[in-house]
């Protein structure tokens, strides 16, 4: 039987560790508490400032391959929204966003009922309304500054807009009092940044895949483009802090900081293994030059 | 005039949402309206051109037999499955052209195309982005090699805020003194995230805003025509 080449078998080993570094934490959780930053407190804070019954939009603009880092963001958002009263509006920029926004209400709502099950029911087209998904992006965030109606003449049981309790207040998007996308990539959160905010003047916070947030800094200023910033799953595991609970979020931490630990522990030893190659490359020249 | 008319259109579409923002005032507002809805239709075009060419794509590699055309095939029948099952009972809240399918309901516990999506579709995308993590690991192990000064500084800093973002970070660097505290991992990650990170990031974001307003006006003025089509 051939044997497999030497960079095979070190990639079959690294994958083998880095399968053991997160499935390890997971069965034994190491118990590990995250710390929570100013950017997801100043999130925290937008929600927690407004009084009851504002109309507010949580924009579901990603899809199942992001759900690990966003869906916990997502509950965490929605529970808090519930808990201050707020009239929850789902939208999406993205097609599977709607169903997104669906698994989300229903685990929140149950897991409220399973904290406490006095807990109160939270009715569809009372406490919130799920409008679907457009395309367009920048260009449809533009149009529900005119009229939200005729951007979504229905929701997605195809009732009409003015048919709807929750959303006889609104007439255009500058009646809504904050708006959080949840973002993926494009369109999404930069999208709602210039133009709801910078348009509309309606306050605009996110959370994105820990990937894309450093690019979204610079939207955290005095000018209050961005009202703070969920990262990755680290953001949606402070979010659970604040508002008091573990969720899955802060249960996945722990994998991923081991995980982090490994890949720096790969990189230390790759470059170990590169700075001996280099010297014995060395030695050999100088050996062959006498 | 097959391709001079949309060079007009594109042109005239241009200026007029152009002009519309410095001038506030009517017919801008609702010429700008209406081109929002004829982009939003449009749009609705474009995913149900998407589809069908996503469609006779994978039927002709089905046909022909190219190599791996099972997976093009399996491809295909996960689209029709959605597709019917969506059209016939809907999704969870919309109801599809034979109702709310109450029968599978009870049967499923839920409707045919939320299962297929909650149980095949979700698990299946999380795996795929979940496999970034391996080829990351291979990377760090293989490419990540300090040789300059450069590469030394980032390495640096990768270390810091890769450290500073895992929950180890307050253990690790919890009792530095608090007359020390911006010693700690997770002050150090913020302030390489907030001031070095945020300052290299609002150079690219300007300069993509620049290189934008550049490539739009090319577009309006009709001298970049790539969008056309037709390779030139």
């Amino acid at each position: 039987m051939k044997m497999p080449e030497r960079s095979v078998v070190e990639r079959r080993i690294v994958f083998l560790l880095l399968v053991l570094a997160v499935a390890l934490p997971i069965l034994f959780p190491l118990g590990l508490k995250t710390q929570s930053t100013p950017l997801t407190e100043q999130v925290y804070g937008l929600v927690e400032s407004l009084p009851e019954g504002v109309p507010v939009i949580i924009s579901f603009d990603y899809d199942p391959s992001t759900i690990t880092e966003l869906q916990p963001m997502a509950e965490a958002v929605i529970e808090h929204a519930w808990k201050k009263g707020h009239k929850v509006i789902a939208t999406a920029m993205w097609p599977q966003g709607p169903q997104m926004a669906e698994i989300a209400f229903k685990d929140v709502q149950a897991r409220m009922e399973r904290k406490d099950a006095a807990a109160k029911k939270h009715p569809y087209g009372e406490d919130y309304i799920n409008l679907g998904y457009k395309p367009g992006g920048l260009v449809t965030i533009q149009g529900m500054g005119r009229s939200m109606k005729a951007i979504f003449p229905t929701d997605i049981t195809g009732q009409k807009y003015d048919e709807i309790p929750l959303l006889k207040p609104v007439r255009t998007l500058k009646d809504i009092r904050y708006v959080i996308s949840l973002s993926a990539g494009d369109p999404g959160l930069r999208d709602w940044i210039m133009t709801a905010n910078g348009k509309f003047n309606v306050p605009v916070a996110g959370g994105t895949t820990a990937v894309s947030a450093p690019g979204f800094l610079p939207y955290v200023n005095d000018q209050k483009q961005l009202y703070g910033l969920m990262g990755g799953l680290k953001g949606a595991a402070e979010y659970e802090l604040l508002l008091g609970y573990e969720g899955t979020a802060s249960l996945g931490m722990n994998p991923q900081s081991v995980a982090h630990i490994l890949i720096l522990a790969f990189i230390l030893f790759g470059n170990i293994r590169a700075w001996k190659k280099r010297k014995a490359d060395r030695l050999a020249l100088e050996a062959k030059n006498g | 005039m097959k391709r001079n008319l949309p060079l007009i259109v594109a042109f005239i579409s241009g200026v007029v949402i152009l002009v519309g923002g410095f001038i506030p005032r009517d017919p801008f507002p609702r010429i700008e309206s209406t081109l929002i809805e004829w982009f939003m239709i449009i749009s609705g075009f474009a995913i149900l051109l998407g589809q069908a060419s996503l469609l006779r794509m994978n039927v002709a590699r089905v046909a022909e037999k190219a190599p791996n055309w099972q997976y093009y095939l399996a491809g295909l029948i996960s689209f029709g499955l959605m597709l019917a099952f969506g059209l016939l009972w809907g999704m969870e809240k919309t109801p599809g052209l034979l109702g709310q399918g109450q029968g599978i309901v009870d049967k499923l516990g839920t409707k045919p195309f939320d299962y297929l999506f909650e149980n095949a579709f979700i698990p299946l995308s999380a795996t795929m982005f979940s496999l970034l993590a391996f080829y990351i690991a291979s990377a760090a192990y293989r490419a990540f090699i300090i040789r300059t000064f450069e590469s030394n500084l980032l390495m640096i800093t990768a270390v810091i805020v890769m450290l500073g973002r895992t929950s180890f970070a307050p253990v690790l660097t919890g009792w530095i003194p608090d007359q020390l505290s911006w010693l700690r991992l997770p002050e150090l990650t913020n302030f390489i995230m907030q001031y070095p990170n945020t300052a290299a990031q609002r150079a690219i974001l300007i300069s993509a805003a620049l290189g934008i307003v550049g490539a739009s006006l090319r577009i309006i003025l009709g001298i970049e025509r790539s969008y056309l089509g037709g390779g030139k």
